[in-house]
Formats: structure tokens, sequence, C-alpha cells
């Protein structure tokens, strides 16, 4: 069963990060990365930009809208994700506690729907 | 001479910090300041001593310079009406001087005030999570980032949690006291989890990153120290005895790749000067007449080192110290290990019922839980379900030792170990 480990934590300007600080953060999650991968659970991981660098697109209103910023302004922004595929929730919420931004944010565990795979849409479990 | 100096109060830092910083905290619970004043005495000393040569009694001219500093921060900060009074009164500030003097004579005559320091890190009041960490920092001189990575926890929130919970100590004014006789049980219980936390602290990364066990050593000093310093409290003594003889067994637990269960360990890798020192410790608790704990699980502990002498381990005596445990504390991981050991002296089949007897919508999700059963069933010929137990332990295992560990488990019941070592030798190199 795939799942998604989204992480939400709070974003800068809120709060500052030294050099060190960032180096340390990158560090953790290369740890993580590499136990999630020897596992053989990972499927993949990607972790983004701040949001002073989001836009966000919309149609909703019969044209074109395009805004500087996030579509929701939340005190903790969605800041990356780790798609993973473990039997079941339980093991989910084992590699969620391990994620190290469990420390400073909040990691929201989704399972997967359906996903496009070679052509075609396929049941992600 | 530099170097000499530079050493002496490397090695003072070590052995006076948590005395020095229990004295000066106590006056007005502010451990901030006196981590600050007693930063500045060291770096004085630092100075001082290539030239003078290090004092008498090193720990005393640190006191009384760190003393001085806090007293100078105090006059400076002249808007406070408490200042403003004690410069009123010289006479306080000249016994105070007095005192200073008389301990530079006797090297004893410092006391040891760590005891209630040890009570205020884990006071009711402090948010259990950052009762270690306090500890570490308030008696032991560690600073945040240390603390920050043995825990795998960013510097500067373990640094924000520090802070905050010195500031908390000092406006809430939790006095710096040694609980009296009829608080002492509830107020030790604590202090003893704390300590023990430094050993068994639970690493949010299990990748090769984070050396394991790494305040294992404070543990045991601090452990210890309790022990010395509450020498009729069995349960201290029981602490001190637990991690000894678990920290004995190091040498023979593996490394994080690969894991050692303890009943395939070599056990004359044991640590023989640590099961001694955890034995003197259990036969002063159990002198004591009172049972606990941490003294049930250092014995349990002290059953499987013997199998260093013996070459056998007692599994009946082990069934019943783990009844007894979960009697006093029962905690998943005690119930789980109680079927394990019900398992090895009734067979299989009677460790399952205990297991299964297990009435905790936790336990589905505890990793202990599915390995005991999967060792279990293995050993109950009921392959199929082995196989399946496993399978769900290893999925909630993230240590890779130990997922390996199992793995090789599941293998051997598939009989398939030769394949999968093929596969994870292919996948190393």
């Amino acid at each position: 069963m795939r799942y998604a480990l989204l992480i939400h934590y709070p974003q800068p300007p809120a709060i500052s990060l030294t050099e060190e600080q960032i180096a340390e953060g990158k560090a953790a999650f290369h740890a993580y990365a590499e136990a999630l991968d020897d596992a053989g659970v990972l499927r993949s991981a990607e972790v983004l930009q701040t949001v002073s660098n989001a836009t966000s697109v919309s149609v909703k209103q019969g044209k074109l809208q395009v805004q500087d910023g996030p579509f929701a302004d939340t005190k903790e922004a969605f800041a990356g994700i780790f798609m993973i595929d473990v039997p079941d929730l339980d093991a989910a919420i084992a590699w969620a506690e391990k994620c190290p931004a469990a420390q400073w944010g909040t990691i929201e565990i989704r399972p997967s729907g359906v996903r496009f795979v070679d052509g075609a849409w396929t049941s992600a479990s | 001479m530099t170097q000499d100096a530079a050493a002496r109060a490397e090695e003072l830092a070590r052995a006076a910090y948590g005395r020095l910083l229990a004295i000066l905290a106590a006056k007005d619970g502010d451990i901030e300041s006196a981590e600050d004043c007693l930063a500045d005495a060291f770096v004085q000393a630092l100075r001082v001593w290539p030239q003078t040569g290090v004092p008498d009694n090193p720990a005393a001219w640190l006191l009384t310079v760190a003393r001085n500093r806090r007293h100078d921060v105090r006059r400076s900060a002249a808007h406070r009406l408490s200042d403003r009074l004690e410069d009123l009164a010289p006479g306080d500030v000249a016994s105070h001087d007095a005192l200073s003097v008389a301990e530079e004579l006797d090297p004893d005559a410092i006391p040891d005030r760590r005891l209630a320091l040890l009570f205020v890190c884990a006071h009711p009041a402090i948010d259990p999570a950052v009762r270690t960490p306090l500890m570490l920092q308030a008696v032991l001189g560690f600073d945040a980032e240390q603390i920050a990575r043995a825990f795998a926890v960013p510097t500067a929130t373990m640094a924000q949690r520090l802070v905050r919970a010195k500031r908390r100590i000092r406006e809430a004014r939790i006095p710096f006291v040694v609980p009296e006789r009829g608080a002492m049980p509830d107020r030790l219980a604590p202090v003893l989890e704390a300590i023990y936390g430094a050993y068994a602290i639970d690493f949010p990364l299990v990748a090769g990153t984070v050396p394991r066990d790494s305040l294992a050593a404070e543990s045991l000093y601090l452990a210890t120290t309790l022990a010395e310093l509450l020498p009729d409290e069995p349960e201290a003594h029981g602490l001190a005895a637990l991690i000894a003889l678990s920290l004995a067994r190091r040498p023979a637990r593996g490394t994080i790749d690969e894991f050692v269960p303890l009943d395939e360990q070599d056990p004359t890798l044991w640590d023989a000067a640590l099961i001694a020192l955890g034995e003197r410790h259990l036969h002063r608790a159990r002198a004591l007449g009172r049972m606990g704990r941490f003294q049930i699980e250092a014995a349990i502990q002290s059953v499987h080192c013997a199998r260093a002498t013996s070459g056998v381990t007692d599994w009946r005596a082990l069934r019943t110290l783990h009844a007894a445990l979960v009697s006093i504390a029962p905690t998943l991981g005690a119930r789980v290990a109680y079927a394990a050991a019900v398992g090895r002296v009734e067979g299989a089949q009677a460790g399952l019922a205990v297991l299964d007897a297990i009435d905790d919508d936790a336990a589905q999700r505890f990793q202990p839980a599915w390995a005991t059963r999967a060792h279990l069933l293995a050993e109950a010929g009921r392959t199929e379900e082995a196989v399946r137990a496993y399978e769900r332990a290893i999925s909630l295992t993230t240590e890779s030792g130990a997922r390996s560990y199992l793995e090789r488990r599941r293998a051997r019941l598939l009989g398939e170990e030769r394949v999968l070592g093929e596969r994870r030798h292919s996948r190393t190199s």
C-alpha cells in the first residue's frame, strides 16, 4: 500500500535558521531517506522550496487568476513529500514517527488512491 | 603549564560542575544565571591558572569567582529591589566571603547539593520530555548541541526546550530542596525515570548517523551518584544495578547494522567489572528490603549475566521475575517479555496464550509483540502464521540491524537463507 507522508512545518520568516541548523536538518533528512531506502520502502522524496516562492493558479471564477504565494496561508505550510510503500497504516505511522520534521512540524499520512502508470490509472494498493 | 591548567579545568568541569551549579542556583532558582557565572569562572581559571598555578582547592576557587561574578551582575541590575537591599547589607557580603574562605581551607566543605538539583530537574511541574536533557545540562554541564545530537533533535529546538524549563524553574520558584521522607516515593520515581531516560534514549533515527548508547555512561554516572546520595533508597541502587548490568553486555550486542540477540551473545565479551558493580548495587538494594520496578529489572539482567559463569540461563527464575514485573509495572513491554519467558519455560503455546491475553490495542502496532509472536509461532511449528507475523514485525521495524535479524529468521523458516544472503550481498556490493 502506498502512502504519502506530507510534511508540514513553520516557514521562514516565521523561523530563521543558521547555516549550521540548515546543515543539521539536511543531514537528518539524508539519514532518514537512506533508512527508508535501506528498508526498500521509499518510492520518491521531494523537499520543496519555501512557500514565499509559491504561485497559485485558478480559473475558478471564469478567468485565469495567478497569485503570488500559497493557496492557504497557514502557520505550518506544506514543505515536502515522501512516497512510501508499506503493508499498512501502522507501518506508515512507524516511519512517520522517525521523520526528522516530526520534531518541529507535523507529518500527515495520506493513503494513495489511484496513480497513473504506463499510460493507465491503476489502483495504488 | 598552560596545557596542565587547561586539562585541570577540563577535568574539574566534569567532576565539579554539578556541585558548583547546584550551590549557585539554589539561592534564587536561577539556573541560567548560575550557568553564565560558572562559565565566566572557568574562563577566568583558564586565564589565571597558567600564571599562578592551579589553586589547592580549585573547586572552591571557581565557586568564589562565580559568586563574585554573580554579585556583580546583581549589583548592576539596580532596578531590582532585592538587589538594592542586598547592597545595603554589607554584613551579608562579609559573611559570604568568610564562607568562601572556609571552603578554600577545607576541600570537603563544599556541600553536595546535587540531590536537590536532581529533584528540581525532575519536578512534577517540569515537562517529562525535558527532564533528562535538563539533568544532563545542569548536573553534567553538557551544552544544548551535545544533548540535541544525542536525542537526534535540532539544536535550536533542544536549546529552546531547555531555556523554557529553566525559566519555569525560576519564575515558578521551584524549591531546591530534597523532599521529606513522606513525599520521597512519589518524587523519587520521576528522578529515576529521567536518569533511566538517558540510558534508554529512543532515537528518532536509526541509520548509522547517531551513536547509540552515547549517553549510557552518563546515565550510569547519574545513577551511581544518586545511589551514593540516597544510600537507603533501594530503587536508587536498583537503577544503578540495572544500568550497570545492561551496559556490561553492550560489547556483545553487535552494531547498528548487525544486531545480536541476548541469547546468541558471547558472554566472554561482557564487561566483568560492570557486572560486579551492578551486583554490588543489587545486593545493597536487596538488603534494604523494599522491592521495586528497577530492582526487578536489574534482577532480570542479573540472571542473564549469570550465564557468563554458569553457562546456562535460568528461565524459571526469569519467568518468576517477569511475572513480578508485570504485577507492579504492567507496561506493554513487560507483558510481552513475560510472554516470551513463559514460552521458554512452558512451551510456545503457553507463551502465545499470554500474548493473546494482552487486551491493549497498542499491541497491534508494537514491534516487540509481533517479533515475539513470530518466534513463538515458529517454535510451535505454525510456519505460515509465523511468516506472516515476521512480515508484520519487519514492516514495523525502522532499525536496519533489527530488521535484517528478523529477515534472517523469516528466511530460515522458509529455508531460503542462502538465497536471501545472496540478495543482501548483491545489494551492499
